[in-house]
């Protein structure tokens, strides 16, 4: 039995040329990007092998400064507390901007009453104290409904960023809402309620708009509703966000390392809008390119 | 039956009056439609069971067969539905398996083979004994949690490698397999080694030459149905690996890995649900994996059982 188990050991680690791994870690918003990037890379290296996870933003920045990822993807920027770790911990990095995200606040598709909401309704929503729990509570004239909240968790650079778009202040927000990780849980139980309100990437939108409605957001200017026109020319306010790969500067001096960074910023646009993002101008991809060259 | 209820009766009748009047008291028909109601109620309890697995598996068939075939074995994880394949899961399973069998199998042997016949029966050992049953019952992300601050930080200085894995899965599994391999081992007859005794035999060479070929069955389906948990578990290595994306079979024994009920949790979540159905397929794969596991292991068992033992 043991040999059996061994020869497989033998035949599989025979398999394919030894390389280093590049280590991708970090949001699951900027992970279908990541995702498709390096699939088309590995088609013109395939030796390359580049294993991704996804902890979150905050969850990545925790093994990216430590050293133990070489790209950590992120729906936020870095926070100082975050950085002044890396500093401590002796790792230089560098900071890219990949694509743009417009986070989308969804509601279940028999909701045709609230197609638009404020800024301030939202925040009379989600602020910490809110105890709202009724439709009608939002705005007069809204149907004598129930209103139950999605959301992202804690760990996530979209509930980070949504805090502090929406209630001024990052991560202050009520906390009896259904929370999770996974973007997906959130589609179901929007899709799965009629009482439903929640927010997430507009990729996970894109993929499931039969079963969600999607709701304008007015900031003084007028009602904007996401989409890749309006995120890609910022009237999306106050949601539209950029999205940002650190990259760990020693693992920079990997050839693998900078052939797939330069890749990755030659490419990103065409490719992020197949998953569901915004790519930004070509110009911005161009001057980052001359920080790792 | 007449026959029997007859004897029946007069057995109770000699032992105790007032239980013979209580069944006298129930008129025969009404005895036969009790044993019946009782009957369907077994039968419901199996089906019930039966019912709802076949459910399950035919809803998995439903959605991933039209996303089985060869392609989904040999090709990489993909961001397109119709070109995703479990390759690198795959080979991950395959490394965790492996791994976890050359790490379990001498230990766990060992340890039931020094707990049976060389350990003297103190209170000690009786503890050692009661806490490896205790293991045995550990939710396995307790394992993660531990296999993480214990392997990956500390023995690999946070490296998240396939042998951090299947160390892992080597202390979840280790009581399972030093359990079954005991009862295999206690199994044998005592007749047995007292013979090998009485014909100058030391302890070695009884276990070695007559309890161990003896007990050899009982420990090979343990070890497997051990390594089948083994494969199926996710919630430890979701947080030993941490990876959705491997586009790579493992190449050395530090190399970075996924499993394939972690690459089924992945593909549930993603954004794209037509991936809902590559996952189905996944689950098929892995389905047919483990039940081909469990019937080698009843092969074995069948096998040795029907040789004559005396």
């Amino acid at each position: 039995m043991a040999a059996v188990f061994l020869s497989i050991l033998v035949i599989t680690g025979c398999a394919g040329g030894a390389s280093k791994e590049i280590t991708i870690d970090g949001s699951s918003t900027v992970f279908p990007i990541a995702e498709i990037v390096a699939e088309e890379f590995r088609k013109e290296k395939p030796g390359v092998q580049i294993p991704i996870g996804i902890s979150g933003t905050g969850g990545g920045f925790k093994r990216f400064v430590n050293g133990e990822t070489d790209i950590s993807g992120a729906s936020r920027a870095m926070k100082d507390s975050e950085r002044e770790e890396a500093v401590e911990n002796g790792i230089e990095f560098t900071e890219f901007t990949i694509a743009y995200d417009g986070l989308s606040v969804v509601m279940h598709p028999t909701n045709d009453f609230a197609t638009c909401l404020t800024v301030d309704e939202l925040k009379k929503i989600w602020q910490p104290e809110s105890e709202l729990d009724n439709w009608s509570q939002v705005r007069e004239g809204f149907p004598d409904k129930p209103l139950r909240l999605y959301g992202p968790d804690t760990d996530s650079g979209t509930f980070d960023y949504f805090t502090k778009a929406i209630n001024g202040k990052e991560d202050s927000s009520r906390s009896d809402y259904t929370a999770s990780s996974d973007d997906n849980v959130l589609v179901q139980g929007v899709s799965g309620d009629q009482a439903s309100m929640g927010y997430f990437g507009f990729a996970y939108y894109t993929f499931n708009k039969d079963s969600l409605n999607i709701l304008s957001v007015d900031d003084g200017s007028g009602c904007v509703t996401p989409s890749l026109e309006t995120i890609n020319d910022g009237s999306y306010k106050p949601l539209s966000r950029p999205m940002f790969i650190y990259v760990n500067n020693a693992s920079l001096e990997n050839e693998d390392t900078k052939n797939f960074i330069t890749y990755f910023l030659k490419n990103a646009g065409e490719l992020s809008e197949l998953v569901g993002y915004v790519g930004l101008p070509e110009e911005d991809y161009l001057s980052q390119l001359n920080l790792i060259n | 039956m007449d026959h029997i209820s007859i004897q029946a009766e007069i057995r109770i009748g000699m032992n105790d009056i007032s239980t013979r009047t209580k069944i006298q008291g129930s008129s025969h028909s009404v005895r036969i439609w009790r044993d019946r109601v009782f009957v369907a109620g077994f039968v419901m309890a199996v089906l019930i069971g039966i019912a709802g697995l076949f459910a399950l598996m035919l809803d998995v068939l439903i959605d991933g067969l039209p996303f089985l075939d060869f392609q989904f074995l040999t090709n990489y994880s993909s961001w397109e539905p119709h070109k995703a394949g479990i390759l690198g899961p795959l080979g991950g399973t395959l490394w965790i398996v492996g791994l976890t069998a050359l790490f379990t199998i001498p230990i766990g042997v060992g340890t039931a083979i020094y707990l049976e016949e060389f350990a003297s029966k103190s209170r000690l050992n009786r503890l050692i004994e009661l806490n490896i049953a205790n293991l045995a019952g550990v939710p396995s992300v307790i394992y993660g949690l531990l296999g993480l601050a214990m392997f990956v930080q500390f023995l690999f200085n946070g490296s998240r490698n396939v042998t951090a894995g299947a160390l892992t899965m080597t202390l979840l599994v280790l009581p399972i397999v030093v359990i079954a391999s005991q009862e295999a081992i206690r199994a044998v007859p005592s007749s047995y080694r007292d013979a090998a005794y009485a014909m100058g035999a030391n302890r070695w060479q009884v276990v070695k030459s007559v309890v161990l070929p003896q007990a050899m069955p009982g420990m090979m389906s343990g070890i497997i149905l051990a390594l089948s948990r083994a494969i199926g578990e996710s919630a430890p290595i979701l947080i030993i690996s941490s990876l959705v994306v491997v586009a790579f079979i493992p190449t050395s024994p530090d190399s970075a890995f996924t499993v394939l009920p972690l690459q089924i949790f992945t593909w549930i979540g993603h954004q794209n649900p037509e991936f809902r159905g590559i996952a189905a397929a996944a689950i098929v794969v892995l389905l047919i994996v483990l039940l081909s596991m469990n019937g080698v292991a009843i092969w074995i068992r069948n096998k040795y059982q029907s040789r004559p033992e005396q």
